[in-house]
């Protein structure tokens, strides 16, 4: 069973034990309009979980800050910059890859890659990306080391926001903001990397000549990543992100998840060390597992709102079980299925493979493969044809008839290409280009990373003129590549 | 002072208005609302330091600043000049030739062609160049004065009738109107041009107009009726008319001889501009004649 709770509602007066933050939320909750915010002060916590987190924030760090200032050699006076957003120039570069602003749908594609992504990774193991990945999640870890270098652990901290202020409040407190101003500083500072290059802007930004959007976005990146991970936090998950809301459509009985297992730890309460454990619960109600939550829930509660699923309550509560002599995992990564199924004595079975499963791991497949497709059909000539639309025709003095095109021939490649054009559907129609010399088929060079427009004219002669609008096509080769352009040659009024 | 009146149900103190017995109460305003105020007149204070401001005698102060709106567009149209300079200095260099063959020159007297074309030339010539009655049509093959690189150029740049001493100029009589020929022998001739241009046309007509033709027209239309570019006289054998092709049409333009009007555009742009302009109406009228073809066409 999953429970979603809905914090907006009053929920029915319960017995037991409530989060510190839920005895908060209550004593707050008849005053005013608005609250204030209830402060968390989540406890250091040792583990595997932790460790998973300690390294992978250290690996996704290290990707966004090194991203920008790998090289990648490109022909001519394109930019050598490994992963650049470059809007001067209009290009996504990335490694090999390089998209133009008119093929933002392979970005699409890559967006709806990760929803699936996401809803699939969420169906079977819950909320990793939450409790992970999740730069809110990232920042907010690194900001409360940062903290916790300052005022110490949970304790401290909260002794000392009770203080009266004094020297040591005062230094601490600032210190801790000078630092994490410092690191949104750095954060928002490496953003601007991946827009222009970053060797050069590193220098520029520094002397004020760099442009006022660096400027900007580092300003607006330094003030959200304070605010967000220093002051917001959990609130950033819990009030503004959606994806909690969406969880509870992606997640069943079988999903994986942070989860008390109450058949084993039920009833709970306070164990002496010489006390039986017959009859009765390994919950020995230590409140661990609430003092190390980053959110400031009681996960005996059941799965929730505010849960992120990054199992630091595990870590804890295993270090409490091998303190009390019990196996640990009583909380751990589980099914609610499974959990119930212990609780009726009967042996919990797990079911990766299901319907909801499939489903998203087929469309991930159907994405998957027409993203693949996408790129490996890519041409690196895109032509299109447009054909004068005023005058559509014009009449020779000899009764001849003449229609003029724009062709826009877009060379995605880093070389130029020679192309032969032809013209094909019209009889006896001659094709010209002013300015280059008539030949049958027209061949021109066209440069590399640009598009390149091409005047071309088609005339019929006058004795196989035909009436209205006639279908007609360009056929351009390049080397191997054939590519024919639908167009229409129109006739124009007969007189 | 009278002892302030306080509102029973809130105990506040009302400001003593009262309207149909409403009565105000007197809230302090909003913290906010009062450092916003006052944020608001430090701001102006700053702004007056800072920027023009204040009017003077003479003139106003110009502020720390020392911002200008009309100093900025000067410096944008500087700007704006170094950047087209390029383009430009290439244009009045390059022949009209190299422009054309060039790909990216061609591109880039394309696009100055296209905006100057739709601000001066389109009135008359249509935003395509399509032409229209009395107005030719600078897409066809049709040239009354010829449609290579250098003669379009050259019309650009000393107009037609128009104010420019070297101006080109053509004169189509008022035959009718001014009393040069009667009614009866504007339709005989009339029927002649209809002929000269292959159509079916009254044989006895012709023949009558036979002479009046070689006495009055022959001499800038040619005997056999296909135009002088030299003189601006237009071929009267095609199928292209630029007053219309039936014969009240051409009866009237014989009677009333119009003649047509374009400006002298030298001294409006720069050789540059002309030249682009010209390599523009000539890629567009399919690339047009090649250089010497008027000394051939006839």
């Amino acid at each position: 069973m999953t429970i979603i709770i809905d914090r907006t509602r009053d929920r029915a007066a319960k017995t037991g034990p409530v989060s510190v933050a839920e005895k908060q939320r209550e004593k707050n909750r008849p005053k005013g309009l608005y609250k204030a915010r209830v402060p968390i002060y989540p406890k250091l916590v040792h583990g595997r979980w932790r460790w998973i987190k300690w390294a992978l924030l250290i690996v996704m760090l290290a990707i966004y800050y090194i991203t920008p200032w790998i090289r990648w050699d490109r022909p001519g006076a394109l930019p050598d910059q490994a992963v650049l957003v470059d809007f001067d120039g209009g290009r996504f570069y990335f490694f090999m890859i390089q998209l133009w602003p008119q093929e933002v749908y392979f970005i699409t594609g890559l967006l709806v890659l990760a929803a699936l992504a996401l809803f699939l990774v969420t169906a079977l193991f819950g909320r990793l990306w939450c409790g992970y990945a999740c730069p809110q999640t990232v920042w907010t870890d690194l900001y409360i080391y940062i903290e916790r270098m300052f005022e110490g652990d949970r304790n401290a901290r909260m002794r000392l926001d009770a203080a009266p202020m004094s020297f040591n409040k005062l230094w601490r407190k600032t210190g801790k903001h000078a630092v994490w101003i410092g690191a949104a500083f750095g954060t928002g500072g490496a953003w601007i990397f991946y827009f222009h290059d970053a060797p050069d802007l590193i220098r520029t930004f520094w002397v004020g000549t760099a442009p006022m959007t660096a400027y900007v976005s580092c300003a607006i990146l330094t003030f959200t990543t304070y605010v967000f991970a220093g002051h917001m936090r959990e609130q950033v998950c819990t009030y503004m992100c959606p994806w909690p809301r969406i969880q509870g459509a992606m997640l069943d009985d079988q999903s994986f998840q942070v989860t008390y297992r109450y058949d084993r730890g039920e009833p709970r309460g306070p164990h002496k060390k010489a006390e039986t454990w017959e009859g009765r619960g390994d919950c020995i109600d230590c409140n661990q597992c609430v003092v190390v939550c980053p959110m400031g829930i009681d996960i005996r509660d059941g799965a929730q709102l505010e849960c992120i699923n990054c199992g630091l309550c595990i870590d804890a509560c295993n270090e409490v079980m091998d303190k009390v002599g019990r196996p640990r995992g009583l909380i751990a990564y589980d099914t609610d299925a499974a959990v119930a199924a212990r609780n009726c004595g009967q042996k919990p079975k797990h079911r990766l493979i299901r319907a909801r499963t499939l489903y998203y791991g087929i469309a991930l497949a159907v994405v998957g493969g027409l993203m693949i497709w996408g790129f490996s059909t890519r041409k690196t000539l895109d032509v299109h044809a447009l054909r004068d639309r005023n005058p559509a025709s014009v009449r020779l003095h000899d009764g001849a008839v003449r229609n003029g095109y724009t062709l826009k021939i877009a060379n995605h490649g880093f070389e130029a290409a020679t192309i032969e054009i032809r013209y094909a559907g019209i009889p006896g129609a001659t094709l010209r280009s002013p300015g280059r010399p008539a030949s049958d088929p027209l061949s021109l060079r066209v440069d590399p990373n640009r598009v390149t427009p091409v005047r071309v004219f088609v005339t019929a002669p006058a004795d196989q003129v035909q009436e209205g609008s006639q279908p007609a096509t360009f056929e351009i080769r390049s080397g191997d590549e054939v590519q024919t352009v639908r167009t229409a040659f129109d006739y124009g009024e007969t007189r | 002072m009278s002892e302030p009146e306080r509102d029973d149900h809130s105990g506040v103190e009302t400001t003593g208005h009262e309207w149909d017995g409403i009565r105000e109460l007197d809230n302090p305003l909003p913290r906010w609302w009062l450092w916003v105020f006052y944020g608001s007149i430090v701001v102006a204070v700053v702004y007056w330091i800072l920027m023009p401001a204040w009017p003077g005698l003479k003139g106003y102060t110009p502020g720390v600043l020392r911002q200008s709106d009309r100093a900025d567009v000067a410096e944008q149209l500087q700007a704006l000049q170094v950047q087209r300079g390029r383009g430009e200095t290439m244009l009045a260099t390059a022949s009209l030739q190299q422009i054309e063959a060039d790909p990216d020159l061609q591109a880039h007297a394309l696009s100055v062609g296209q905006s100057v074309f739709g601000d001066n030339c389109a009135t008359c010539h249509g935003a395509g160049g399509g032409g229209a009655r009395g107005y030719p049509n600078l897409r066809d093959d049709v040239w009354l004065w010829g449609g290579s690189l250098e003669e379009i150029e050259h019309t650009l740049r000393v107009g037609v009738r128009s104010a420019h001493p070297e101006t080109r100029t053509s004169q189509m009589p008022a035959f009718g109107r001014d009393g040069m020929l009667n009614a009866a022998q504007v339709s005989d001739l009339t029927e002649y041009v209809v002929r000269l241009s292959g159509r079916p046309a009254d044989a006895a007509a012709v023949g009558r107009a036979q002479q009046l033709y070689a006495d009055n027209c022959a001499a800038c239309h040619t005997p056999t009726g296909v135009g002088d570019r030299l003189l601006g006289a237009p071929d009267l054998t095609d199928r292209e008319w630029l007053y219309g092709s039936d014969r009240n049409s051409i009866r009237g333009q014989i009677h009333n001889g119009r003649n047509g009007v374009m400006p002298t555009w030298e001294g409006r742009f720069s050789p540059g501009v002309i030249k682009a302009l010209a390599v523009y109406v000539h890629v567009n009228a399919g690339g047009g004649e090649a250089s010497g073809a008027a000394a051939a066409a006839p």
